[in-house]
């Protein structure tokens, strides 16, 4: 499966990286398992993306939770909690 | 267009004036604007930029306005805000609610700028002395969410 993944403010930053688009292995079926397979590159994404990090999450333009399932070309971000008005 | 993102300045009165055009039903408009304070945190902040998530933005302050719409009697919301480069005095965003009766307005415009701050994809990035810093959410801003759930508050 194909999706694409978006990264705003402060984890952009961190994970040095705006968007790319990724093969998911077929094990990886929610975002949450997106969350610790991208985990798994180490580094900053280890730590950038780890449980308890105060993280918010969007699939194809809404925001969710960690339980949301990918889908063939579905479109993910990861953000931190939003700071706007 | 009830909703928009820009980076270009806002004049309040020309977009008042535009929402309640020729609309005489209304008889009470109430409107937020939100501007960049030169103090943050205890640090001085010389200069702000705002990110988004284009695309995401305008469907969640879309989604935003119509809730607001499903639960008061109002007849026009519009939602402007900044994004890109900002200095202290600057407006940063704009919230105007157009109702019958003042009580609906002032609800929906209050209701609409708590849920822009906590659902809408927007983040604050402050220049002070000690360099850039990205802004911390505030829980103030998720009790302030609290008081709309639960039921239909300000309903009349």
């Amino acid at each position: 499966m194909n999706i694409q993944l978006r990264y705003f403010a402060s984890v952009r930053e961190k994970l040095g990286t705006s968007q790319e688009s990724l093969a998911v292995p077929a094990h990886v079926q929610t975002i949450g398992d997106l969350r610790a397979h991208l985990r798994e590159r180490g580094g900053p994404w280890a730590e950038t993306l780890a449980d308890g990090r105060s993280l918010r999450m969007a699939y194809n333009q809404q925001m969710t939770d960690a339980s949301a399932r990918l889908s063939e070309g579905c479109e993910v971000a990861f953000f931190p909690p939003v700071t706007g008005g | 267009m009830p909703v928009r993102v820009q980076t270009q300045d806002f004049d309040v009165g020309a977009e008042i004036a535009g929402l309640r055009a020729g609309d005489a039903r209304v008889g009470a408009v109430a409107s937020f604007i939100g501007t960049v304070r030169d103090i943050n945190d205890g640090s001085g902040v010389s200069e702000m930029e705002l990110e988004h998530y284009p695309g995401m933005t305008e469907k969640s302050l879309e989604d935003i306005v119509a809730q607001a719409k499903a639960r008061w009697n109002i007849f026009e919301a519009l939602v402007i805000h900044r994004i890109g480069p900002l200095k202290p005095l600057d407006q940063i965003v704009l919230v105007a609610v157009t109702s019958a009766h003042r009580g609906e307005a002032f609800a929906a415009c209050e209701f609409i700028m708590d849920y822009l701050k906590t659902q809408a994809p927007f983040w604050k990035k402050e220049t002070t002395p000690q360099g850039a810093r990205w802004v911390d959410a505030r829980v103030s801003d998720d009790k302030a969410l609290e008081k709309w759930q639960g039921g239909p508050q300000g309903k009349p």
